[in-house]
């Protein structure tokens, strides 16, 4: 059982990447990237997980004894999340592009027109 | 490249990574027994250090703060290369009619831009009281703006964020959070060290520089954000 987090995490790469190789629509290939950057987080917020602990938040009544699970690799699956964003929406504007200059959005197609 | 020869490439190099990406999970930790002392010791620490209440905030605002305006350039470059790429060649034809026809969406949507900016606004806030912070928040923010667009119409979002107050807004986020780290250089400690007094925990004035780094990064992210819309629906707006 204690596997199960790790192995989403690779099931979602592969899956992701799969999608990506044999994708034939650009969008829908963007959104196959997406899959494989969501991999990511889970690993990284599985990484830091600690059983029976609670989130790195320690307000008022909250005692810093009790401790909690890792608050980097949380803060790192923020950067993650937001260059994942960023990236996502430039990959989409260079698609937009794409279209506009071919009228195509197969990937295989655009291969073809310029061989 | 034929879609066979590119699937079987695919199977033969996907089974060789499966293979070493299974080999490193074997390397790490049994899940929930992480025992990395970095994440211990600033859970112990930040709240008496820093005065804050959300480590994470801690973190990403001040221990690792420089990383983050890496990421804040990551932000600020794509916005400039979405414009670049979207602004060029753009003729400034006439507009679609973009008219939300059902009164049930208009009604709720537009009840909801009210609601939505607020709780962005209080996330962001009390990002480093309780959960959240600038980008969660930022983004909120910016997605109850876009909802004028969503449920009223395009106009109606261009008047609520003219372009050239939100690449102000954008390029005033990114420069506070460089100014600050210049200015913790100029009392005499390291770049974006903080400097502020820290305040008292548990409340809003708590965590010296943190709550301006915040700030700072709220603004570029709801700029931001707001500037990828603009983006994408001016393509969607002018006639192809």
């Amino acid at each position: 059982m204690s596997f199960l987090p790790y192995a989403l995490a690779a099931w979602l790469f592969f899956v992701g990447l799969y999608g990506v190789v044999t994708s034939r629509h650009l969008v829908h290939l963007v959104v196959c990237l997406g899959v494989m950057q969501s991999s990511s987080y889970v690993l990284l917020l599985a990484i830091g997980y600690r059983t029976g602990k609670k989130a790195p938040i320690f307000t008022s009544g909250v005692p810093v004894k009790l401790g909690a699970v890792d608050p980097v690799v949380q803060a790192l699956t923020l950067t993650d999340v937001v260059v994942s964003v960023t990236a996502t929406a430039l990959i989409l504007a260079l698609v937009v592009e794409i279209w506009k200059r071919s009228g195509k959005l197969d990937p295989d197609s655009l291969r073809k027109k310029e061989t | 490249m034929t879609r066979r020869t590119r699937l079987g490439t695919f199977v033969a190099a996907g089974a060789a990574l499966a293979v070493l990406f299974v080999w490193a999970l074997t390397g790490l930790h049994a899940f929930g027994d992480f025992q990395g002392e970095y994440g211990r010791i600033l859970n112990r620490t930040a709240g008496s250090q820093r005065h804050v209440t959300n480590v994470v905030a801690a973190i990403v605002f001040d221990y690792r703060g420089f990383d983050t305006l890496g990421e804040e350039s990551i932000l600020f470059a794509a916005v400039i290369g979405i414009a670049l790429l979207l602004r060029e060649a753009r003729d400034e034809g006439e507009r679609r009619i973009d008219v939300v026809r059902s009164d049930f969406i208009r009604a709720v949507g537009l009840f909801a831009v009210g609601p939505t900016v607020l709780v962005g606004l209080y996330v962001i806030a009390h990002g480093y009281l309780t959960p959240g912070g600038a980008f969660q928040g930022g983004v909120a923010t910016a997605s109850g703006l876009v909802l004028l667009y969503a449920a009223g119409r395009y106009r109606a979002y261009r008047a609520a964020s003219p372009k050239a107050m939100v690449d102000l807004v954008e390029g005033t986020g990114i420069g506070t959070y460089t100014a600050l780290g210049v200015a913790s250089l100029a009392v005499g400690s390291a770049y974006l060290a903080n400097v502020v007094d820290l305040g008292t925990k548990g409340t809003l004035a708590s965590g010296g520089t943190i709550p301006i780094l915040n700030a700072a990064s709220a603004l570029a992210v709801i700029a931001a954000v707001v500037l990828i819309c603009h983006e994408f629906l001016e393509e969607l707006m002018t006639p192809a």
